[in-house]
C-alpha cells in the first residue's frame, strides 16, 4: 500500500518534470507539421486535393542548355536532384574529412581533446549569416583567395558563383555536425577492445576495420543525418554563394512562401520531410544490422 | 622442462616511478603459473609485457630463446584473457570466438569445425548466435577464454580474470580453468591478487610485492616455507615476532626458547620467527610454553579466532576449543610448526595482530579489488 503511494507520486513528479518539454514539442513540433501537412493537402479554398503535391512531381519549364537547344523538364524534380547532388558531395566530404579527425582526436590526450574540441566548435558560436559571407568576401573574383594568388603572381580562379562554391560553404557550415557525433562515440571506445583485436592477430589497419569502424557507425550515421538534412534544405548559402544560380529546393520552397503560395510551399516541405524520413529509417537500420552481425 | 618466456632484469617505470624493479622470472612449458601480490605490486605490468602491450625499459624478454621486445601484441604466440573481458559487443558469440582465425584467413569449414570444438570446451554449445551482451558474467568469461585460445597461443595470460564473478562461481570457474589448461596443455600465467586462489589454481606461485619478486615456489613451499615477512603476512594469517636464533634446531622468542627444524643461521642471529594461527595448541595455563590472557575471539564455523596477548605481543589463534575473552591460557607449539626466516626490509611491518579487526581486514580486501 505504501509502496503504491510512493511510486505513483514518482510518477507524477517525472511527468511534471517532463511537461515543459512536452508542451513545448506540441506547441512547436507537432502542430507545426499537422499544418504542414494540412496546407500541403489543401487548395486555396481550404478543400482537400492532391494538385500541390502532384504538380510537385509534374510541372514543367523549359530551360536552354549551353548550347542554345532548348528542353523541357520536370522543374521541380530537377530542383531536387540538384539539391541532393550538392547535398551528398557536401556530405560525403564531411564524413572524409570528419572521421580521421574525430579519430585523431580521440586519441590524444584529454587535454589535447578538450583544445581541438573547442576549436571546431568556436566557428558554430558566430552566426551563420555571418559565416556564409565571410565566405563570400574570401571566394569573391575579388577575395581573399585571389589577392593573394595575385600578389605571387599565381594567376587567378573563379570559385563565387559555382557548385564549388555552394559545397564549400555548406562543409565549412555543417562540417562540427559531422565531427562531433563521430567523436563522441570514439573518445567512449574501450581502449581494452582495440588491445583484444591486437592480441588476437589485428594490424593497426584490421583495428580499425574490424573494430573501430563497425562500432564508431551509429556516430557515422548521426553525423551524416545531422549534415545530410541541413544541406539539404539550405537556401541561404546557394544564394549567396552560388550567386542564385543553382536553386535548390530550399530556394524553391522559400520563394513560394515569399509569392503567398503557402499550399504550395507546404507540399514541397512534406515531400521532402518525407523523403528525409525514409532515408533516415534506411539507415538506422543499416547501421543496427551491421552493429548485430 | 623447457623454458617458454624468460624475464631478464626487466625495468619499467611510468612517469618516473618505478613499477617493475629488475625482475628474472623463468617461465617454464605447460605450467600454471600465477602472479600474486597487492594493488599496484606490478604484477599486471608483468603481464602487459610478456602480451606486448607495454616495452621494457631495460632487461630483456625471452619468447623460446629468442628476444621479443620490440615484437608487436599481434604477432606474438601469446593471448590474453583480459580483466573484463573486452568482448567485441558487435560481434556475437561465434563471431568473437572466430576473431582470430578470420585474421589469419583461414577457411571456413575451418573455422565452423574449430569454433565448435572451443564452445565446447568451455561449456557454451549453443550460444553461437547470442549477443554478447545477453550474457551473464560467467558466460562472457568462458567466451573470453575460448576466443584467446581459439588460435592455439604457447601462452594464455590471464588478468584478474575472476574478478567480476560472485564467490560461487569464482570457486567453479577456478577447477574450469585448471582443467582446461589440463587439456590444452597451454602455458597459462594467470594474475590476481587472491591468494586463496593463487594457492588453490597454481602449479608455481610468484609473490610480489612493490615491483620485486618476493618468492616464487610451489603453493604448499610459499605458504609453509616463507622467504620473508611480506610473504608470510600476504599468504594466510601469520604470527610474526622477533626472535635469536640460539644455534641449530634451537631458537628463542617470546622469552622462551624453542626446538626448531630450521638451521643454517648464524649464532646469535636476530631472525623472525612465523608460527600459522592453526598450528598452536591451547593447554592448561601451568603446561604451556607461553601464557597468555584471551582479548577477543569470534566465530567463524570452521573454527573460532582468538587474540592472545601475551607480553604486549598479541597473537592471532584458530581453535576450535572454545575459550572465553579474559581467560588465561598456555600455548604450546610443535618444533616443525615454528619456522624461521632471515631479517628482512619487511621485518616488524606484518605478523601483529594488536590493531586486527575482522572489518578493516574486509574493508581492505574490497579496496585491494581494483588493480592499478
Amino acid at each position: 500500500m505504501k509502496k503504491e503511494t510512493v511510486r505513483r507520486r514518482t510518477g507524477l513528479w517525472e511527468s511534471l518534470t517532463l511537461a515543459p518539454y512536452s508542451i513545448w514539442a506540441l506547441l512547436f513540433i507537432v502542430v507545426p507539421l499537422l499544418f504542414v501537412a494540412y496546407y500541403a493537402f489543401t487548395d486555396n479554398d481550404f478543400r482537400f486535393t492532391f494538385e500541390n503535391v502532384s504538380r510537385f512531381f509534374t510541372a514543367t519549364s523549359n530551360v536552354s542548355g549551353e548550347d542554345g537547344a532548348v528542353r523541357e523538364v520536370r522543374t521541380y524534380l530537377l530542383i531536387f536532384a540538384r539539391s541532393l547532388k550538392l547535398a551528398v558531395l557536401s556530405t560525403l566530404i564531411c564524413l572524409l574529412m570528419g572521421y580521421p579527425a574525430a579519430y585523431i582526436i580521440a586519441r590524444s590526450s584529454a587535454r589535447t581533446q578538450k583544445v581541438l574540441i573547442t576549436l571546431i566548435m568556436i566557428p558554430m558560436w558566430m552566426n551563420f549569416l555571418i559565416r556564409t559571407y565571410a565566405w563570400m568576401t574570401i571566394l569573391q573574383d575579388t577575395g581573399i583567395i585571389n589577392g593573394i594568388l595575385g600578389l605571387l603572381h599565381l594567376g587567378q580562379i573563379h570559385v563565387i558563383g559555382t557548385e564549388a562554391a555552394v559545397v564549400i560553404g555548406m562543409v565549412y557550415d555543417y562540417f562540427p555536425y559531422m565531427i562531433l557525433p563521430i567523436y563522441s562515440v570514439m573518445a567512449k571506445l574501450d581502449i581494452k577492445l582495440l588491445e583484444a583485436a591486437r592480441d588476437l592477430g589485428c594490424g593497426s589497419l584490421s583495428v580499425l576495420r574490424r573494430v573501430i569502424f563497425p562500432l564508431s557507425l551509429p556516430g557515422v550515421v548521426s553525423g551524416i543525418i545531422m549534415v545530410l538534412i541541413p544541406s539539404i534544405s539550405t537556401f541561404y548559402i546557394s544564394q549567396k554563394l552560388g550567386n542564385g544560380k543553382f536553386y535548390l529546393i530550399g530556394d524553391a520552397i522559400e520563394s513560394q512562401y515569399a509569392a503567398n503560395n503557402l499550399h504550395f510551399a507546404a507540399a514541397m516541405a512534406f515531400i521532402l520531410m518525407v523523403v528525409l524520413l525514409v532515408c533516415m529509417a534506411f539507415m538506422q537500420r543499416f547501421a543496427n544490422r551491421r552493429a548485430a552481425v | 622442462m623447457k623454458k617458454i618466456i624468460e624475464l631478464k632484469n626487466v625495468t619499467k617505470s611510468f612517469d618516473g616511478e618505478v613499477v617493475l624493479d629488475d625482475i628474472c622470472l623463468d617461465i617454464y612449458d605447460n605450467e600454471f603459473l600465477t602472479l600474486l601480490g597487492p594493488s599496484g605490486c606490478g604484477k599486471t605490468t608483468t603481464l602487459r609485457l610478456i602480451g606486448g602491450f607495454e616495452t621494457a625499459d631495460k632487461g630483456d624478454i625471452l619468447f623460446m630463446g629468442e628476444r621479443i621486445n620490440d615484437v608487436p601484441p599481434h604477432k606474438r604466440n601469446v593471448n590474453t584473457v583480459f580483466q573484463r573481458y573486452a568482448l567485441f559487443p558487435h560481434l556475437n558469440v561465434f563471431e568473437n570466438v572466430a576473431f582470430a582465425l578470420r585474421e589469419q584467413r583461414v577457411n571456413k569449414a575451418e573455422i565452423n569445425q574449430k569454433v565448435r570444438e572451443m564452445l565446447e570446451l568451455v561449456a557454451l554449445t549453443g550460444f553461437e548466435k547470442r549477443s554478447v551482451t545477453s550474457l551473464s558474467g560467467g558466460q562472457q568469461q568462458r567466451v573470453a577464454i575460448a576466443r584467446a585460445l581459439i588460435s592455439r597461443p604457447k601462452v594464455l595470460l590471464l588478468d584478474e580474470p575472476l574478478a567480476a564473478l560472485d564467490l560461487k562461481l569464482r570457486k567453479d570457474m577456478q577447477q574450469e580453468l585448471k582443467k582446461i589448461q589440463k587439456a590444452t596443455g597451454i602455458t597459462f600465467v594467470f594474475v590476481t591478487h587472491d591468494q586463496e586462489e593463487a594457492l588453490s589454481m597454481s602449479d608455481t606461485v610468484v609473490v610480489m610485492s612493490e615491483g620485486r619478486i618476493q618468492q616464487i615456489g610451489t603453493p604448499v613451499d610459499i605458504y609453509n616455507e616463507p622467504n620473508n615477512a611480506f610473504v608470510a603476512d600476504f599468504i594466510g594469517e601469520s604470527n610474526i615476532v622477533d626472535g635469536v636464533m640460539l644455534r641449530d634446531r634451537r631458537v628463542s622468542f617470546s622469552g622462551q626458547e624453542f626446538d626448531c627444524v630450521d638451521g643454517g643461521f648464524g649464532a646469535d642471529e636476530a631472525v623472525d620467527v612465523v608460527v600459522r594461527p592453526e598450528d598452536v595448541d591451547i593447554v592448561p595455563e601451568d603446561r604451556g610454553q607461553l601464557r597468555g590472557v584471551v582479548t577477543s575471539v569470534t566465530f567463524l564455523g570452521v573454527h573460532y579466532e582468538i587474540i592472545v596477548d601475551i607480553g604486549g605481543f598479541k597473537w592471532m589463534i584458530q581453535t576450535t576449543d572454545f575459550v572465553d575473552v579474559d581467560e588465561y591460557i598456555g600455548l604450546y607449539i610443535e618444533p616443525d610448526a615454528i619456522h624461521i626466516m632471515k631479517k628482512s626490509e619487511y621485518s616488524g611491518m606484518y605478523g601483529d595482530y594488536s590493531s586486527f579487526s575482522n572489518e578493516l581486514d574486509e574493508l581492505s580486501n574490497a579496496e585491494s579489488g581494483e588493480d592499478e
